[in-house]
């Protein structure tokens, strides 16, 4: 395949960046699409030229590490999947392919196509944990009996991988998907039961503090999200929200 | 060759963790708000260390290469964790659990840190649950299990396919709750480049911020080094790409011995490589091996009819087909453990019968598990005489409830629907038992400075066992490490804070700065991964599942010359003082190249064939096991655990000499 990239390029935060354009071609269908941008890079590098930077680690689809807008969409134009597993045969022979950065005022751009997404980790330090420490002494595990379909419901919630793909999408930048994914395994959960209510009012406050909107109900942000969230989890945390309020 | 005491305290097997723990020394939590305590890397053991130290009332300092804990590579674990909880009362028990990983790792392990394993799985699991890890439950509410790999008991909690994930969240919600208190600094998009030592002992690190790319130096009473496994040497492996040696290699190069770096786990079900632009692989369940059957082509002409396109796997008949497996271990069959199936599969792609254009793959098949559940539900459905296609398609529902998201998995990546045609998979490049050699209190050859989880070698031997890895890293973070590291630091309560302008620190950083500046200042002709995959190609023809002497040397020939060549002609642009993805890579390629070496130098030593190492001139000549590996327990029952002096095939060698009083050495037999 031959292709045609047309890339958001900015050296730094203070950069103020602009779309370059790349034709690459021996692309193969079979070929994820960081393994083109690969292609792509070790031949920017052969020529001496700076590579194109993105994030990215496990390659799998699981540590929420890579991101990108392809062609307007958050990890590209397939579904239930990250960036990392979209491959090159849902392209098509002479595209033009565009790909920015996650955009958000909660996501400062780094580089090129990395940004910074330490604004998900300060929501958590803020009460996405079950106060308990480490002991050797914790009560045993089978002492509580967990119906089983809040076990499911809270896994399903926990399975967020913290990627952003809803935030970029959110046409109101909300981080509503991701905050409410965390409140709801825990509110799902006895042992979350106990601090439920400081931990939403925490979170959504860190939530509003660190720049993301409100949530509008588009629920663009279930579509694009690699790992199914749902939007129940933003109804439950507005029901918990509620709860704590008054 | 010095003997190396691994401190294992005295006494019977099942009291010595407990009577040792009440005899180490202790710090009164005045003291501990006064000492530092530094963590590099934040997965399973990192992460649940760094917490388990804050709680206690140590500051913290933790360091992750990625933009958060909650990337580590110990996320994208799926099968499960083991417990000896014994909750399905199947006769578990912790010596059950002990017995089996000592066995699973072909005696090469130490006998009293695996037991120790074992008496603290039951915590881990108790830990989690508090923690609000969601593990499958069954309608009661109760904890589910599965068994794995080739065990006798259901001892595996797993949340679906996602194990890792869910362990790992938990271990950085516990360190959230310490990030908010101020009790852990978490630098994230930092990466380990050199230890510092002060009076020899461990004192601090020097870090590069990837982002901004100033060196920066950090100190601390002790440091912990939870970097993970280094199957990256590979350049093809299951591994996340940036993991790396680096943080372990370097403090072997201060003075940590490295522990029987070529015993590397070789994982039988991945998805085959599918051209050279490759960048890593991608594992698929082991738990797959329960329901598919194995086999390539009986006949060369098929084979070529198949690469060729002109025929289709489901073309063959049943006499067509070779179940090698199957074939040469009827008592296992296609459950045999993983190091055994991966050198079957390698056997016939070597011998010409590989499936794809690559010549790297076998089938996993699914036919006969679809039509026996087919079958099966007709039965209790009550459809009688049902057609075959009816068959098929209960028999793939009942497939697809077992393997929906491993098969949607397979689907995206190839293209393929692997509920019609067989999957092809090959082995890979999956886990690293060597590592950094640690005394049973998780200390390296370097006081102060330990080893945690997948970056030390203790537990699992020559092969580990599925779902051990998990356990092992919790273990190590969660109830080890808190508790031995006290002993150490119960003598540094006079210590104060340890200064960052000593020589030590200025020498280590200048040291960084020019090594990174070398590689800038290089202007090269040739990429870091160009380098890389040459080395990767190495190791794995050479160095990987099966070796021999002949190749060995050669390859450690090889791999210098290729480091020769890296260091004068590599290319990495951009500057310093940025975010340079190309210089993060130079260094952690540099410490694979002598790794490599120091690898091919240890799987010569040693002339046996154990677990995941396999020697081709130790084989059983005759008798029922002809052609399998033959372990040689009179001259490699020990520890090879390596010094640095300057050059990786010149290093030290001393072995801890390993004893088992509660365990009989055995042959495994899967015949």
């Amino acid at each position: 395949m031959k292709l045609t990239l047309k890339i958001w390029r900015q050296k730094n935060s203070n950069d103020k960046g602009k779309i370059e354009t790349y034709p690459v071609d021996n692309v193969s269908e079979h070929m994820s699409f960081l393994e083109m941008l690969d292609v792509l890079n070790e031949g920017l590098v052969a020529k001496g030229d700076i590579p194109v930077a993105f994030d990215h680690d496990c390659r799998e689809g699981i540590c929420g590490m890579c991101s990108m807008y392809i062609n307007g969409e958050a990890h590209g134009p397939d579904r239930g999947v990250t960036t990392c597993q979209l491959h090159m045969r849902k392209f098509n022979d002479g595209d033009t392919i565009y790909i920015e950065p996650f955009r958000a005022k909660g996501f400062p751009i780094i580089k090129d196509l990395v940004v910074d997404r330490s604004a998900f980790d300060r929501i958590q330090h803020a009460g996405g944990f079950v106060s308990v420490n480490t002991s050797g002494n914790t009560q045993d595990a089978n002492a509580i009996p967990i119906p089983k379909d809040d076990a499911d419901n809270a896994f399903d919630a926990a399975t967020c991988i913290g990627c952003g793909a809803c935030v970029a999408t959110c046409k109101n930048a909300s981080a509503m998907l991701y905050v409410s994914a965390k409140v709801s395994q825990f509110s799902l959960l006895p042992q979350g039961k106990v601090e439920a209510k400081r931990r939403v009012l925490n979170m959504v406050d860190q939530m509003d503090k660190e720049g993301f909107g409100n949530c509008t109900n588009t629920g663009a942000c279930e579509v694009e999200c690699p790992k199914g969230i749902s939007l129940e989890n933003i109804a439950r945390m507005n029901r918990e929200y509620l709860k704590a309020s008054i | 060759m010095a003997i190396l005491d691994s401190k294992t305290p005295a006494g019977p097997i099942k009291d010595k963790w407990t009577n040792y723990k009440n005899q180490i020394n202790v710090v009164n939590p005045a003291n501990k708000r006064a000492i530092d305590v530094i963590v590099v890397g934040t997965g399973l053991a990192g992460g649940s260390a760094s917490a388990s130290l804050a709680e206690m009332g140590y500051n913290v300092k933790a360091f992750a290469f990625q933009d958060s804990p909650r990337r580590a590579h110990s996320i994208a674990a799926q099968g499960g964790i083991n417990a000896a909880k014994n909750y399905q009362n199947d006769g578990d028990s912790v010596y059950r659990l002990f017995y089996d990983t000592v066995k699973g790792g072909d005696y090469r392990s130490r006998e009293a840190n695996v037991y120790r394993l074992a008496e603290v799985s039951a915590n881990i699991i108790d830990q989690c649950v508090a923690q609000g890890v969601p593990f499958a439950r069954d309608y009661g509410g109760l904890l589910d299990n599965r068994s794995f790999g080739g065990v006798l008991v259901s001892r595996t909690f797993y949340a679906k396919g996602q194990t890792g994930q869910q362990l790992l969240l938990g271990a950085y919600s516990a360190m959230n709750r310490q990030i908010g208190k101020g009790k852990i600094k978490m630098h994230t998009r930092h990466e380990m480049l050199e230890l510092v030592k002060v009076d020899g002992k461990a004192r601090g690190i020097i870090t590069r911020n990837l982002v901004t790319g100033e060196i920066d130096r950090h100190s601390a009473h002790a440091v912990v080094i939870a970097s993970g496994g280094y199957g990256n040497v590979f350049f093809l492996s299951t591994n996340a790409m940036g993991s790396n040696v680096t943080a372990a290699w370097q403090i072997h190069k201060k003075g940590a011995y490295f522990a029987n770096p070529c015993y590397t786990q070789i994982h039988p079900t991945c998805i085959p490589r599918s051209g050279d632009y490759q960048s890593k692989l991608t594992l698929m369940s082991e738990s797959l091996r329960n329901d598919g059957r194995i086999w390539v082509p009986k006949n060369m002409d098929d084979v070529m009819a198949i690469r060729k396109g002109t025929k289709k796997p489901t073309d063959l008949s049943e006499d067509e087909r070779d179940y090698y497996l199957e074939r040469r271990y009827p008592a296992f069959g296609n459950l045999v453990p993983r190091d055994v199936a991966s050198r079957a599969a390698k056997e016939r792609c070597d011998e010409g019968y590989g499936v794809n254009e690559t010549g790297e793959a076998v089938y996993l098949d699914f036919k006969a598990a679809i039509e026996r559940y087919g079958n099966e539900t007709a039965t209790i459905s009550g459809e009688k005489n049902a057609s075959l296609d009816r068959i098929k398609e209960l028999g793939e529902k009942v497939i697809e409830n077992k393997y929906g998201n491993l098969f949607q998995m397979y689907e995206k990546i190839t293209d393929e629907n692997p509920y019609k045609t067989p999957m092809m998979i090959y082995p890979a490049v999956h886990y690293t038992m060597g590592g950094i050699w640690v005394d049973y209190n998780l200390m390296t050859t370097i006081p102060g400075c330990y080893a945690a989880g997948e970056a030390n070698f203790s537990d699992h031997g020559a092969n580990r066992l599925g779902a051990s890895a998990l356990m092992q890293g919790l273990a190590d973070g969660y109830f080890v490490l808190p508790y031995t590291i006290g002993d150490y630091l119960a003598n540094d309560i006079r210590t104060g804070p340890i200064s960052i302008d000593t020589p030590e620190f200025v020498e280590a950083e200048k040291s960084v700065t020019e090594r990174l500046e070398k590689f800038i200042n290089n202007k090269g002709t040739k990429t870091v991964d160009y380098f890389h995959r040459i080395l990767g190609k190495i190791m794995w023809d050479k160095v990987g599942m099966a070796r021999n002497a002949e190749g060995l040397k050669a390859a450690i020939e090889e791999i210098k010359s290729i480091r020769e060549e890296f260091h004068k002609d590599v290319m990495v642009p951009g500057g310093m003082f940025e975010l340079n993805p190309e210089l993060e890579k130079a260094a952690r390629v540099s410490d694979f190249l002598e790794l490599g070496e120091l690898f091919a130098n240890d799987a010569l030593m040693r002339e046996e064939s154990c677990g995941g190492h396999f020697r081709e001139e130790s084989i059983e000549l005759d008798g029922e096991q002809k052609g399998e590996a033959k372990r040689d327990d009179t001259n490699y029952a020990h520890v090879a655990a390596w010094e640095w002096t300057g050059d990786p095939s010149k290093s030290n060698l001393h072995k801890e000499e390993l004893t088992f009083n509660d365990i009989e050495l055995k042959q495994r037999s899967y015949k």
